[in-house]
C-alpha cells in the first residue's frame, strides 16, 4: 500500500515540524510528482528543517549550498583539477551531486549561477569540460527565497520559475505549536537522530503509484476549463502554458495518492492549483505576482461539472 | 483535506422569511427601478405634464435612496404623495372616470409603490402592475415603436421577477433566462392573436376620448389655408396599386368641392347624396387599395373618379365620394379609378347657377380682366383658352410663402404681389371664369404623392394638399384646369420640392438633396405600414376571411376555441418536450448528481458551481449533522463514479438507492 508509505513520513516529519501539516503534505507531493519545491517565506519559519526533514526521512544524501552573490557556477557543479600523478584533469564534483539539495536564498545568487542550478534541475544531468554527467537519483531541489529583502537580489526569470513543480510558504506556526516547539527539544537534535521511514524502493514506488492515479475525462474538462480561464482573464499578463496543465495534473495525481484515493477529484486540483499555478501567473501591467486571493477567484469562475 | 472556500453565509428558506431584509439588495432595485422606468416611458407623452415630472422625480428619488443604501421614507409621506398627486389628478381632468385619469393614477401609484416595498410580494405586485401599465400604452398609442418599447418593458419586468426570485444568479444568467422565457411566450402570443375572436372597435373608446384631435383638408379655403399644410410630412393616406399606377399629372385625389365664395374664403355648399355617382365610369380603370389616416371628415380622398366597387360610398352631386360616418381611425377601403370619365354632361341649372355666383363689389380689377379678354369671344371654350394664355403670360410666380393679402385677395395676387400658392391660383382661375358666366368651383385635395421604393406604396401627405379648378363646359361637362400647372408645371409633374423657386426653405424630410434621410423615411414609412396593415388591420372582417381560407364556418366559434386551446397545449407540449430531453441529453449519473443537488438546493443549501462534490458533501455534513453519514456517502459515491473510470449502471443504482433513501 503506497499511500501507508506516505501516512507512515508524514506521522514522523509531523512531529519535528509542528503544525504544518498541509505544507508537508504539498511538499511530500512535490517529491512523489517528481517536481522541484521552491518555498518562500521570511528567515527563521523553518525552510532549512523541512529539507532536513525530508533528507532524514528518506535516507537521502543532502547537499545545502547556500546562495550568495559571488556564487559561481563552477562552485555548484564542480571544477576539473590538473592531477599530477596521472597527467590528466580531473573532475572534482560540486555539491550538486546529491540527492537531495537545499539551495538557500537562492535569488541572492547571480543569474548565471541561478541558471546553471535551473538547468541541472530541468536536466537532471550536469555538462563539465565537455562530459555529461548525470546526477544522481532521485534529484530533488528545494530552493528557498526570501520575498520581504529584495535589495541587492537577482529574482528569477518566469521562464525559471516554471522549472518549480509548486512554491508554498511555510508561515508562523500556530499559537499551540509555537508553545510545543518553545517548550520541547531542539530541533537540529530531532532530526539528526532521526533515521529512514522510507526506504528508496517504497519512494520509487510511490511514484510509480502517483503516475497510475487515473484522470477521468470530466477531469481533464474541468483542467482545461481552468487552463482556459486563465488564459481569457484580462487582469493576468498571461495564462498558463500547456507545461503548465502537466504540472498541475501530476501535482494533483500526487496529491490524490496521498489521500489514498486511485483517481483525483476537482477538490484535488483545486487545493494544489494555488501552488502549482501562484509562482507561474502574473498580473498584466506592472508584472506583480498574483494575490492568493485572485487565485481563489479564479477557482470560483470555473464550475464544476 | 479539502480546501479552505471563504465561507458566503446563506440564509435558509425558513430564516429569510422570518428576518426578511427591510429593503432590495441594489441589484435588484435597480432592475426594478429599470423596468419601472422603461414600463412609464411610453406613457410620458400622454401624462400631465406635472405627473411626469413628479414620476421622474420618484423614479430618481428611489434610485439616489438605493445608491447611498438609505431606508425609504416613512409610509405617513408616501400617503401624503399619493393624496395630493389624486387631487392634482382630479384637478386636471375634472374627474376620475374614464382611461386618462385611471392610467394617470396608476402612473403615480407605481412610483409611489417603488418607495415602499417591503416583502417579495411587493415586488410581484409592483411588476403585475408594469405588466398593466405595459398593455396600457395601447390606449393611447398603437404604433410599431410603441409595441416595441412595450415588448422590451416586458422582457426587463420579467428579468426583474428573476431577478427576485435568485438573487446569487449573474445578470448574464438573469438575462438568458429572462430572454429565454419571453421568447417561450412567442408562440402563444401568435396563436392567440390570430385566433381569439375579435371584437369590433377599440374595447376602451370612451365618448369622452372619441375625437382625436386631426390635421388636414377643412371644408373651407382662404389663402394661406392650404400652404399651411404644405408645412407638415404627415402621411394623410397611403394607396396600394394592382397594378401600375396613373401616371403623376393624373393623381389628383378629390376632398371638397367649393361653390360659395364672399371675397375672401371659398366654402364647400350643402350637395346632394346618393347611393350611386351621379356619372357613369368609363375609359381605363386603375384599381387600389387606400389607407386614410385619421382626419375627422367625411370625404374618401379618392382618386378621380370612383367608380363602383364593393365598399359602400355615398357619392355627392359635385362628385366627392363620402364616407357615412366621420374618419375617427385608420380606415382602409377597396376602391377603383376611372379618370378619363366624363362628368356633369346633364348638370341641373340651379348647380350651374351657384356656380357663377360672385360677391358684390369684390375684386373689381379682376372683373374687369376678365371682361376684356372674354371680349369678342365666340363660346366659352375660347374664353377658357384666352383666361390660360393669360394666366400662363403674366409672370406669376409660386411660392411656399406668398405674401399675405388684403380685401381683395384675387385683385392683389393678379396685379401687385403676383406671388402665390395653389389656393391663389385657384381661387383667381374660378373668379375671373364667373366673372364673364362660365361656371366653375374650386376643388381641394391632394395632388401627386411620392412612390415608396420598398413596398411600391403612393404615399400621400398633407404636404401635397392642393386645389385645383373645374369649369363647365356644353357639351363636355365639368372639365379640370389646374391653374398651378400654368405657373408651375413641375408641381404636378414632380411634386411640390421642384416647383418651388431656389433658395426657398422647405421643410427637412421634403429637401431633394437628402438621399439617406429621404431612403430612411421610405423604409420606416413601409415598415409602419406593414405594422399597420397586417397588425392593427386585423379587424372581425379580416380574421373571418382568414378562417374562412383555412375551413371554419361562419360563426363556428366552438371550433375556433377548441383549435386555439390545441395549439396552445400543443405549443406547451412542445416546449416541455424541448426541456425534458434537454435534460435526458445529461448521462442518467450527472442527472441523479442534479436532482440531488436540487432537493437540497431547496432546502435552502445551493451547490455553489464551483463546489466539487466531496467539498459541498462535507459543507452539507456540517449544515445537517443528522444526515451527515448519508451526505457524505452520496457525495463520495458520485464523485468515485464520476471521476474514477467509467460508471457502470450499478454505480449509478446504489447512487439513485441512497438518494431516494435520503429523508430529509
Amino acid at each position: 500500500m503506497p499511500q501507508r508509505h506516505a501516512d507512515r513520513l508524514l506521522e514522523a516529519a509531523g512531529q519535528i515540524i509542528l503544525g504544518k501539516e498541509r505544507e508537508l503534505r504539498l511538499a511530500l507531493a512535490c517529491l512523489i510528482a517528481r517536481g522541484h519545491l521552491l518555498v518562500e517565506d521570511v528567515p527563521g519559519v523553518g525552510k532549512t528543517t523541512l529539507a532536513h526533514v525530508f533528507a532524514r526521512l528518506l535516507g537521502l544524501q543532502f547537499q545545502r549550498i547556500q546562495f550568495t552573490s559571488d556564487l559561481l557556477p563552477a562552485d555548484i557543479v564542480g571544477v576539473s583539477i590538473f592531477d599530477r600523478e596521472t597527467a590528466s584533469f580531473r573532475f572534482h564534483p560540486g555539491p550538486l551531486f546529491a540527492q537531495l539539495i537545499l539551495a538557500d536564498e537562492i535569488n541572492r545568487a547571480t543569474p548565471k549561477t541561478q541558471s546553471a542550478l535551473l538547468e541541472a534541475m530541468e536536466e537532471r544531468q550536469v555538462t563539465a569540460d565537455g562530459r555529461t554527467l548525470a546526477l544522481p537519483s532521485p534529484f530533488f531541489v528545494i530552493a528557498t527565497q526570501n520575498p520581504a529583502n529584495q535589495i541587492g537580489t537577482f529574482p528569477l526569470p518566469e521562464s525559471q520559475l516554471d522549472r518549480f513543480l509548486m512554491r508554498i510558504r511555510l508561515g508562523y506556526p500556530g499559537r499551540l505549536a509555537e508553545r510545543a516547539l518553545l517548550m520541547g527539544e531542539d530541533r537540529r537534535h530531532m532530526v539528526e537522530r532521526q533515521g529512514p521511514v522510507l526506504s528508496m524502493d517504497e519512494l520509487r514506488a510511490l511514484q510509480r503509484a502517483a503516475h497510475e492515479v487515473a484522470v477521468a475525462e470530466p477531469l481533464i474538462d474541468y483542467v482545461q476549463a481552468l487552463l482556459g480561464a486563465t488564459r481569457n482573464d484580462p487582469t493576468l499578463a498571461a495564462g498558463l502554458s500547456p507545461r503548465a496543465g502537466l504540472a498541475l495534473l501530476a501535482a494533483s495525481r500526487a496529491w490524490a495518492l496521498i489521500e489514498g484515493r486511485d483517481h483525483v477529484l476537482p477538490e484535488d486540483v483545486q487545493l494544489v492549483f494555488p501552488h502549482v499555478a501562484g509562482h507561474r501567473l502574473h498580473l498584466a501591467g506592472d508584472g506583480r505576482a498574483l494575490p492568493a486571493a485572485a487565485l481563489v477567484r479564479l477557482l470560483q469562475s470555473v464550475a464544476v461539472t | 483535506m479539502p480546501l479552505d472556500w471563504p465561507q458566503r453565509r446563506r440564509r435558509t428558506p425558513a430564516a429569510e422569511a422570518t428576518s426578511r431584509p427591510a429593503s432590495l439588495t441594489r441589484d435588484q432595485g435597480l432592475w426594478l427601478i429599470g423596468a419601472t422606468a422603461v414600463t412609464l416611458a411610453p406613457h410620458a407623452p400622454w401624462l400631465p405634464g406635472w405627473l411626469a415630472a413628479l414620476c421622474g422625480i420618484l423614479l430618481g428619488a428611489r434610485a439616489l435612496l438605493l445608491w447611498q443604501g438609505r431606508r425609504p421614507p416613512p409610509g405617513l409621506i408616501l400617503v401624503l404623495l399619493a393624496a395630493a398627486g389624486s387631487v392634482g389628478v382630479r384637478m386636471t381632468y375634472g374627474h376620475f372616470f374614464g382611461k386618462d385619469p385611471g392610467v394617470a393614477l396608476l402612473a403615480l401609484l407605481l412610483c409611489l409603490k417603488l418607495l415602499e416595498i417591503r416583502s417579495a410580494r411587493d415586488v410581484v405586485a409592483t411588476i403585475l402592475l408594469c405588466f398593466f401599465m405595459q398593455l396600457a400604452v395601447f390606449f393611447e398609442d398603437q404604433s410599431l415603436p410603441v409595441a416595441l418599447l412595450a415588448l422590451f418593458g416586458t422582457l426587463v419586468a420579467v428579468i426583474t421577477l428573476l431577478a427576485q426570485a435568485d438573487p446569487a444568479a449573474s445578470q448574464r444568467e438573469r438575462v438568458r433566462s429572462g430572454a429565454v422565457l419571453f421568447a417561450q411566450g412567442i408562440p402563444f402570443m401568435l396563436v392567440l392573436f390570430v385566433l381569439f375572436p375579435r371584437i369590433q372597435g377599440p374595447l376602451w373608446g370612451l365618448p369622452a376620448d372619441a375625437s382625436s384631435a386631426s390635421s388636414g383638408l377643412s371644408d373651407s379655403m382662404s389663402p394661406g389655408s392650404i400652404s399651411e399644410l404644405s408645412e407638415s410630412a404627415e402621411i394623410a393616406f397611403r394607396a396600394e396599386f394592382i397594378g401600375a399606377p396613373p401616371e403623376p399629372a393624373q393623381r389628383y385625389w378629390r376632398g371638397p368641392v367649393m361653390t360659395t365664395f364672399d371675397g375672401r374664403t371659398w366654402r364647400a355648399a350643402r350637395t346632394q347624396e346618393t347611393g350611386t355617382p351621379s356619372y357613369t365610369p368609363t375609359g381605363r380603370r386603375f384599381d387600389y387599395r387606400l389607407t386614410l389616416e385619421p382626419h375627422g371628415r367625411r370625404w374618401v380622398l379618392a382618386l378621380d373618379f370612383p367608380g363602383l366597387t364593393t365598399t359602400p360610398l355615398r357619392y355627392a352631386s359635385t362628385n366627392e365620394a363620402l364616407l357615412s360616418r366621420p374618419v375617427e381611425r385608420r380606415t382602409r377601403l377597396e376602391l377603383s379609378a376611372y379618370p378619363d370619365t366624363p362628368t356633369g354632361l346633364d348638370e341641373p341649372p340651379a348647380a350651374l347657377a351657384a356656380s357663377l355666383s360672385l360677391p358684390e363689389g369684390y375684386n373689381p380689377q379682376s372683373i374687369a380682366l376678365a371682361t376684356r379678354l372674354a371680349g369678342g369671344a365666340r363660346d366659352h371654350n375660347e374664353i377658357l383658352e384666352r383666361v390660360i394664355a393669360h394666366l400662363r403670360t403674366s409672370g406669376l410666380i409660386y411660392t411656399l410663402q406668398p405674401p399675405l393679402v388684403g380685401r381683395d385677395s384675387v385683385d392683389a395676387f393678379l396685379f401687385d404681389t403676383r406671388r402665390g400658392f395653389c389656393e391663389h391660383f385657384a381661387s383667381a382661375f374660378v373668379v375671373l371664369m364667373r366673372a364673364v358666366g362660365v361656371p366653375a368651383r374650386v376643388v381641394a385635395g391632394y395632388q401627386g404623392g411620392e412612390l415608396n421604393p420598398i413596398d411600391g406604396n403612393l404615399v400621400v401627405r398633407q404636404s401635397d394638399a392642393h386645389a385645383w379648378a373645374e369649369v363647365w363646359l356644353a357639351g363636355r361637362g365639368w372639365i379640370r384646369v389646374d391653374p398651378t400647372a400654368l405657373a408651375a408645371p413641375q408641381r404636378i409633374e414632380s411634386g411640390l420640392a421642384s416647383a418651388l423657386p431656389a433658395g426657398e426653405a422647405l421643410p427637412l424630410t421634403m429637401r431633394q438633396n437628402l438621399a439617406w434621410l429621404r431612403d430612411l423615411r421610405h423604409r420606416w414609412e413601409a415598415l409602419s405600414n406593414a405594422w399597420n396593415q397586417r397588425i392593427l388591420g386585423y379587424n372581425p372582417d379580416r380574421q373571418k376571411e382568414l378562417l374562412e381560407r383555412l375551413g371554419f364556418g361562419r360563426d363556428d366559434w366552438g371550433a375556433l376555441v377548441g383549435v386555439m386551446t390545441g395549439l396552445c397545449v400543443s405549443v406547451l407540449g412542445m416546449l416541455i418536450a424541448w426541456a425534458s430531453w434537454q435534460y435526458r441529453k445529461r448521462d442518467p449519473l450527472q442527472r441523479c448528481w442534479a436532482s440531488f443537488c436540487g432537493r437540497l438546493a431547496r432546502k435552502g443549501y445551493p451547490r455553489e458551481p464551483w463546489e466539487g462534490p466531496l467539498a459541498y458533501g462535507k459543507r452539507l455534513s456540517e449544515s445537517l449533522p443528522e444526515h451527515a453519514q448519508s451526505l457524505l456517502e452520496i457525495a463520495a459515491c458520485y464523485a468515485r463514479a464520476r471521476y474514477g473510470g467509467t460508471p457502470t449502471s450499478a454505480d449509478i443504482r446504489t447512487l439513485n438507492h441512497k438518494i431516494s433513501r435520503l429523508r430529509l
